[in-house]
Parts: structure tokens; sequence; C-alpha cells
């Protein structure tokens, strides 16, 4: 027992490091989450109604991203139109 | 004025009840009046860890509903003089804690004291945020296992939102990380985060290791708090939290594995 723990002891053991490692995603993740600014679900909302009123797009067309970076705040909109529209167009 | 120092961790069973005792019991036995406060209104623990529990008249809520004043529910500790438990209710609802009612026992109690340390209830309800709202100083007690690590991230992020010190843009709550149940040999065998881990990920002010060990449970099976085991390798540990929180620079011991010779690892010694 005691010689076998010896040589397993020196082989690497890496549950530790998946350890962090999903924590380091995850809670980059969390904060990411937290420090969004508290109006963004309403303005998806809004914005989607707007557009809405011209073209049919779907309840989940309208993505909000917010990114915090280190001068300044990206607000990134992304719209996607349905085929038909394009088509027209 | 007294310093509100909170004990808080989300995850529960981490020990924090162990932590707001051994804290307490040692900023008293260095000569400042502390008073601990168990926020856990439904489910108290916080008399049984002091020992305390077949002296408990009346209790915060009472206290926070006029239906005693804080002298008569206050415990003075046995062994030490500077020493108060204010325990909490076991029957009533954990609404009982108002916002106003815990602002004004705290008032009150920062006229005699110079610590007022608050056991906070595992979660982010009602009882946990009231323990944190006044706070001035924050202890994270965290085991070294993701799910806590995690949960503390998330303290952290409603300590600098929710308290009253971020509402009135005040100076923010000093932050301390206790790092608790700590197994260096599992760390050496790369089976648990270690210390620079944790910290990579919440880069706090590290207050204390403290190692894991059966002194916690002896400790608490006596109603003693762990503190008081000078023999003990948790009780050495957070003595010298103590001591840091109080500005001393002290070196992090038993954070290393102790080594083991080539033999006493081959005869599995």
């Amino acid at each position: 027992m005691g010689l076998l723990d010896y040589f397993r002891s020196s082989q690497p053991k890496g549950s530790a490091n998946m350890a962090k490692e999903r924590l380091q995603i995850l809670v980059a993740h969390d904060r990411a989450e937290r420090h969004r600014p508290s109006y963004l679900p309403n303005l998806q909302r809004e914005i989607l109604e707007v557009i809405r009123k011209y073209v049919d797009v779907d309840m989940n067309a309208v993505s909000v991203n917010y990114e915090q970076e280190e001068t300044h705040e990206v607000l990134e909109l992304n719209i996607v139109l349905p085929d038909t529209v394009r088509n027209r167009a | 004025m007294a310093r509100i120092i909170v004990i808080t961790s989300g995850k529960g069973g981490v020990g924090k009840t162990t932590t707001a005792a051994a804290l307490a019991m040692g900023l008293a036995q260095r000569g400042s009046r502390t008073a601990v406060i168990d926020f856990d209104v439904g489910l108290r623990n916080l008399d049984l860890i002091m020992g305390c529990e077949r002296r408990v008249v009346y209790d915060f809520v009472n206290v926070i509903n006029h239906e005693a004043n804080l002298n008569q529910a206050l415990i003075r500790d046995k062994r030490c003089d500077n020493l108060y438990v204010l325990p909490a209710s076991q029957t009533r609802d954990k609404d009982a804690l108002t916002k106003e009612g815990v602002g004004r026992v705290l008032d009150e109690l920062s006229q005699g004291f110079d610590f007022i340390v608050c056991d906070s209830p595992a979660g982010i309800e009602h009882g946990a945020t009231m323990a944190m709202y006044y706070a001035d100083d924050a202890v994270v007690v965290t085991n070294p296992e993701v799910s806590s690590v995690r949960d503390s991230d998330r303290m952290l992020g409603i300590l600098a939102s929710k308290s009253r010190r971020a509402e009135s843009n005040e100076e923010p709550i000093r932050e301390f990380l206790l790092l608790t149940r700590y197994d260096a040999v599992r760390v050496d065998n790369g089976e648990m985060l270690s210390v620079k881990d944790v910290q990579d990920i919440l880069s706090l002010n590290l207050l204390g290791v403290i190692p894991e060990s059966k002194a916690v449970l002896n400790a608490s099976n006596a109603g003693v708090p762990v503190i008081l085991d000078r023999e003990s390798d948790a009780g050495l540990a957070y003595g010298d939290a103590v001591g840091r929180y109080l500005g001393e620079d002290l070196p992090h011991r038993f954070v290393n594995a102790e080594k083991k010779g080539f033999f006493s690892r081959l005869f599995g010694g």
C-alpha cells in the first residue's frame, strides 16, 4: 500500500486544475452578468417592439450585448431580419 | 463607535459560525469589548458553538420588537468578560429582522462595544442580507471547493451593491478571505484548490487559512470556540487571523504539508 502510494503520487493528478479552470470561466461569466446595466432587458424589449412595427421579426431576433472594456463600454445590438425582407431589398 | 464585521459565505456548512465564535472570542481576549450576533433566525446555532445555549432567555428579535432590552438579551461569556452573545430567535419568522430594527440594535450596541461580529445565515435571502447591510468589514469564509468559491464571488457582488455603504456611496466594505477546511496534503497532490488558486479567482485580502482539523468538531461538541484550543492547528490559525485583522503582519502557517521522508512514504508511515 505504502509502496503503491509512493509511485502513484509521482503521477500528475488534475482535479484541482479542472476545478480552477471551470471556476475561472464561471466566475468571469457571473461577473459580466452582474455588471450589466439593469435597463438592458427593457431596452431589448422596446427595440424589438419598434422593429416589429415594420418588420415581422422573431421574438428572439434581437440580441443586446453589453461589454465593458478598459476605457469604454460597448453596447452591441444584433438584429436578425427574416429572409423574405432581405430578398425584397 | 463599534466596527461591524459580517461573517458571510453564501454557501452553508463552510464554517461561518465556527469563525464568528472564534474571531469574536479572539478579539475579546485581546481586550476589545465584543458582541457576537446570530442572524440565523429560526436556525440558531451560535449559542451552541459558544456553549451558552442554556442561558438564552431573550433574543435578537425580542430586542427588535421592544419585548426586552439589550442588557436582558445579551449573554456574557463565562470565559471572557469582554465578550457578549446575542442569540437568534428559534421560532419566529425571519422577516422579523427589519432594516430599521437591526439598525437600531446595532446603533445601541455601538455605544458600548468596540467590535460587533454578525454571524450570517447561509444563502442570499433576507437574514443574510440583513447581516451584511450595516457591515464595515466582511470576512468571506470559503472552502477550497468549486461551489463555495463561486458562492463567495456571488456574495462579493452583493456586498458591493446592496450594503448601506454601497447605497450611500461611502467607502466600500473591507473584504477579507478566510479559507477554511484546507488540506495541505491534498493540495500538494493536486486534488484540492490551493490558496493561490482561490486567490487568483477572488483576489481578496487573505485573513487566514484554517486547516481541516479534528479540533473544530471537538470544540463544537464541547461548546468552546476552537480559538481557545491553543494546542490545535485550527485554534492557532484562528489566533493568527485575529492578529492579522488587527493589523499584525504574520506569516501563514499550516499552508504547506509537512514533508514526509522517503521511507515513511515508502512504508505508508
